[in-house]
């Protein structure tokens, strides 16, 4: 069978591969060289060595870019896990109208990062009014702004995987575990909790690397402003690319630099998880 | 599996020699574009020579195309309207795309890297020239240039030859509704009788103030628009007020450009900008979310009587639903400072807008570029939309004297500009050091003026960010 | 038992509460964008009177300013076909490299799948002038792109599901004379519905709301727009900035969204958890 299928290479794997190595191939390779030079469009790159990645360390702006996103990071990922964990408990006891209540929780889910980013933008300045400041007067606020947001966006989606989980933990365990006189807190934190690692290794990554990569939201909440105290990593290469002639080539570094933070926050998910796959 | 790999390989390679292939093409195509940039002066010779090039866009023998990048948003309707009848006149096909509010330089840079890249594109003067000089045709044989009233204004190379040609001469200073100015003179206790006593900075403020305390009795929300400090809307402080203590202190020193700025006239920024503040319909902490466009609303509904923009503004004021301000009351004031001698201060008078021809665009590109900008300024229907529509006070010996924009603020600058007692201050921030310098400054003024950063961290960020941007 | 009882109407009394705080921010948009324009700003958090109803003024002018009909055309134009696209190429290819085993396979396999873990911003530039280069900075153009770069997931989702199959009904069918063409049509696409369903909505949702993408391929210079770039190019401080209008808009790209969530909801939120899971 192998033999007929693969002179069907042209017709299953070829369109694929074209586009992939249109949209993919070439542009990843060559935006690795292109990192090391100094170009303005891709045809007239002229080679500079690592001067670009000298450059990055230099910046001020990338810097405290990175700590914004780290900082960011963190936040997001214990009020978003926390919140949705807790929301998921709440489903999961079979209360009444919990199918309406996981409607309305994963709908902001849906709606693309440009719109929720002004969305909020406009609700935060409306609140704001009161005290007579706006978002972008203090990085602060831009900060809490976009953790809110966040929240908002992610802890539907995160809340219906651990349903999920919630939902496969046996009910003879549970059961046994109340015949055994074990109090509420006893039962979720040695039963229930144990038991959902794997959706909580799930929803950690997902949050972990959506709000690293965060660009959209953070473009139409604030833009960075104010003086890009609140620009993320991605926002501040898309700057570095188009906001400054010459500086093409350290937009391009930065953003190799990027990809490799990013490739080892996953590689550090699947160490994790085929640990946990051999434990279990 | 061998004659996959093989198979798998050959895709690859036939993909990346496309890439590099077209990339040797487009080189061809920027070095021989360089050479022949004498617009209409193309020969046929070079036309041939440049043929294999040329097979993208229109191929030898055809006409070129235009694509011209346009810099302000507010007048991006009649643009397009003027392409589409240049089209239908010639057959020659105008493309005009607008970049957004403050993206100027950063569609610019995205769009030129482009196969189709603007063929016609703005610098903002010598600043802007270095960074685009590379893009940049000379435009010495041209009879735009040949038009210039001023041969200095345009933007020249070491080389000597021209880059930049300058298309427009706009003012700003603050401006005024007369009738709620006419309204405050005629109550009792008026700290001034008229206008013509509103000199100096001190005068202006006493006025301001006396005014700000009694909006109710005028009918006003506040004495100034806001202060828009929206990120993007802020080039009237950072840009347009900024001008004016630079501008004294070059004088001061003799010069037109410095890698050291003193900003020794940091503190008459202030007065003025705190004047703006204070007096404002809008509380210091909320101008954060204000756009140009809510000043000049405000200005046309009546809800204030001042405003600082340039005259490129009456479109704006004109546009407004519900506007209640007539043409005639539209008045400019100068932007006074606290200055010594400014009793004699004029407007702000000046250009930024310098057409630029992309060098790389192909040759029959170029030529066609330049043949619609001088349709532009020379024939009757351009000048006409010229200075009816743009309402742009051409710097071109094309325009007779009865070919002027005839809109109040126009008229305004050009009563200045006659005015011999007064003197106008050049545009001295087309040698700001960068975009990034204009915005950091912006940004510091926000917030200055949300209480968070102190007038002496601004005076500093703006010297120290003057001189690592001169020196990038 | 009665307290559990009193629990569970207070955690629905909370649960309420909390539904009322996640619709909050988007009743506040439709609310305002009722409001004629000088009044959102004065008074954003305040209900509509009569005196400030504006009708549907603002929904005309958001309407005209961004042509959001064209968007709409543009942004649906390509998140179908995409979608299409990346179903039918990406799950052959992922049966045609689950199947045949060779050093080849499993190198491009693992291409795939690294793909995954690029952020955009490492090929944002490349791809984006390759994209001009070779014309693809037109509504076609952005399908292959969207193929190509979304391949490494749908790939890599379909080979996770196809290895569970069986061989044995394949290599009935081909017994029965069936070419692999035949084979992969007849027998193993209906059985890959499920995953193709979860493929489509991780997609189409990537798609429909992607911006960089589509802002700097087709949104600078062509007349083509799809709804986020052109909700940024209003609202992002495009020179006259009209709040009327932007909360018009807001609700617009909202609407559809809303109406494809409350129609196809349980496979949405079936779809998600089997991505997350798998991913």
């Amino acid at each position: 069978m192998q033999k007929t299928l693969k002179r069907y290479f042209p017709i299953f794997v070829l369109p694929t591969l074209l586009a992939f190595t249109f949209a993919f191939i070439v542009p990843f390779i060559m935006g690795v060289y292109l990192s090391f030079c100094n170009f303005r469009t891709i045809t007239n790159a002229e080679f500079r060595g690592i001067g670009n990645y000298v450059k990055i360390f230099a910046d001020r702006d990338f810097v405290n870019a990175l700590w914004f996103t780290v900082k960011f990071t963190v936040f997001s990922i214990l009020t978003i896990n926390i919140c949705s964990f807790a929301l998921a408990l709440a489903l999961t006891r079979k209360i009444r109208g919990t199918n309406l209540f996981r409607t309305v929780f994963f709908m902001p889910n849906l709606i693309g990062g440009i719109i929720l980013g002004y969305i909020w933008q406009q609700m935060i300045n409306a609140l704001l009014l009161k005290y007579e400041t706006t978002l972008v007067a203090n990085a602060t606020f831009g900060f809490w702004g976009l953790v809110i947001l966040m929240n908002w966006q992610m802890i539907g989606y995160m809340m219906i995987i651990y349903v999920a989980g919630l939902q496969n933990v046996s009910s003879e365990l549970l059961e046994a575990a109340q015949i055994d006189g074990a109090t509420g807190w006893q039962t979720l934190f040695k039963v229930k909790i144990p038991m959902v690692m794997p959706s909580i290794t799930i929803c950690l990554f997902l949050t972990l690397s959506n709000s690293f990569k965060l660009f959209d939201q953070n473009l139409a909440l604030t833009a960075g402003a104010p003086s890009k105290r609140t620009a993320m990593l991605a926002l501040d290469i898309f700057n570095t690319f188009y906001g400054r002639a010459g500086y093409e080539g350290v937009g391009q570094a930065k953003a190799v630099l990027f990809f490799l933070i990013v490739a080892v926050i996953a590689l550090g998910q699947l160490v994790l998880t085929r640990r946990k796959e051999v434990e279990v | 599996m061998k004659k996959k790999l093989v198979n798998g390989l050959l895709c690859l390679g036939l993909a990346i020699a496309l890439v590099t292939g077209c990339g040797r093409q487009d080189d061809n195509n920027g070095s021989t574009g360089g050479n022949t940039s004498q617009g209409d002066n193309v020969s046929s010779g070079e036309q041939s020579s440049t043929g294999n090039s040329a097979q993208g866009s229109g191929a030898t023998g055809k006409t070129g195309s235009v694509y011209y990048l346009s810099f302000k948003p507010e007048i991006d309707a009649v643009w397009k309207r003027l392409a589409a009848d240049y089209e239908k006149e010639t057959g020659v096909p105008v493309k005009v795309v607008t970049a957004a509010n403050n993206t100027y330089e950063q569609t610019l840079m995205s769009e030129i890297a482009n196969k189709e890249a603007p063929t016609l594109f703005q610098i903002n003067g010598p600043v802007g020239y270095q960074n685009w000089k590379d893009y940049c045709a000379d435009l010495s044989h041209t009879r735009l240039y040949e038009w210039l009233f001023d041969k200095d204004m345009a933007v020249k190379g070491q080389d000597g030859g021209v880059y930049g040609i300058p298309y427009v001469v706009e003012g700003y200073g603050i401006i005024y509704n007369d009738a709620i100015m006419r309204k405050y003179f005629s109550l009792s206790g008026a700290k001034a009788a008229s206008m013509d006593e509103i000199n100096n900075f001190q005068k202006l403020k006493a006025v301001v103030e006396d005014m700000q305390s009694r909006k109710d009795e005028l009918g006003i929300k506040g004495v100034f628009a806001s202060t828009s400090l929206n990120p993007g809307d802020d080039w009237r402080w950072q840009t347009h007020l900024a001008n004016i203590p630079i501008s004294y202190e070059y004088q001061d020193k003799g010069i037109t450009d410095t890698d050291k700025l003193d900003f020794t006239y940091g503190e008459n920024f202030k007065n003025i900008f705190d004047l703006y503040l204070d007096n404002s319909c809008t509380a210091r902490g909320l101008l954060g979310s204000k756009s140009t466009d809510d000043s000049m609303t405000e200005f046309a509904l009546g809800q204030v009587a001042m405003v600082q923009n340039g005259n490129w503004a009456w479109g704006q004021i004109k546009d407004v639903e519900g506007n209640v301000v007539a043409a005639e009351d539209i008045k400019f004031l100068p932007i006074y400072t606290g200055m010594p001698g400014e009793e004699n201060q004029g407007l702000c008078t000046g250009t930024e807008n310098f057409f630029a021809i992309n060098s790389k665009a192909s040759p029959e590109d170029q030529a066609a570029s330049i043949a619609f900008v001088e349709w532009l300024f020379s024939s009757e229907a351009g000048k006409k939309a010229v200075t009816e529509e743009l309402g742009f006070i051409a710097p071109f010996s094309t325009f007779e004297e009865n070919e002027k924009p005839t809109d109040p603020l126009a008229k305004e600058v050009l009563r200045y500009m006659e005015d011999d007692t007064k003197k106008a201050i050049p545009w001295n921030f087309t040698s700001f050091p960068s975009e990034q310098f204009k915005s950091d400054f912006g940004a510091a003024l926000l917030e200055y003026a949300s209480g968070s950063k102190s007038w002496d961290e601004v005076r500093e960020l703006v010297k120290d960010r003057w001189a690592a941007e001169k020196n990038m | 038992m009665k307290k559990k009882a009193w629990g569970d109407l207070c955690l629905l009394l909370i649960l309420c509460v909390l539904v009322v705080v996640f619709l909050a921010p988007i009743f506040f948009v439709v609310m305002n964008s009722f409001k004629g324009k000088l009044y959102i700003s004065d008074a954003p958090l305040a209900l509509v009177t009569p005196d400030t109803f504006a009708g549907l003024t603002n929904y005309r002018n958001g309407i005209q300013k961004t042509d959001f009909l064209t968007a709409f055309g543009c942004s649906l134009f390509v998140t179908v076909f995409s979608v299409l696209a990346i179903l039918l190429f990406t799950s052959m290819t992922a049966y045609y490299l689950t199947r045949v085993k060779g050093k080849f396979t499993d190198v491009l396999y693992y291409i795939f799948v690294f793909s995954m873990i690029v952020p955009f911003q490492m090929v944002m530039f490349t791809m984006s002038k390759l994209a001009n280069i070779f014309r693809l900075n037109n509504l076609p153009g952005m399908v292959v792109l969207y193929l190509g770069f979304g391949a490494g997931l749908s790939v890599f989702m379909f080979c996770g599901f196809i290895k569970s199959i069986p061989m044995e009904i394949e290599e009935a069918a081909m017994i029965d004379g069936c070419n692999p063409l035949q084979t992969f049509f007849g027998v193993v696409l209906p059985v890959l519905k499920p995953t193709a369903i979860t493929v489509a909505i991780l997609n189409a949702m990537w798609i429909w709301n992607d911006y960089l993408l589509p802002y700097l391929v087709i949104g600078l210079s062509t007349k083509y727009k799809t709804i986020p770039v052109a909700v940024q190019y209003l609202v992002g401080s495009y020179g006259s900035k009209d709040m009327g209008a932007m909360m018009a808009l807001l609700v617009l790209s909202i609407i559809p969204i809303i109406v494809f969530y409350l129609v196809c909801q349980k496979y949405i939120i079936e779809g998600v958890v089997a991505g997350a899971v798998k991913g």
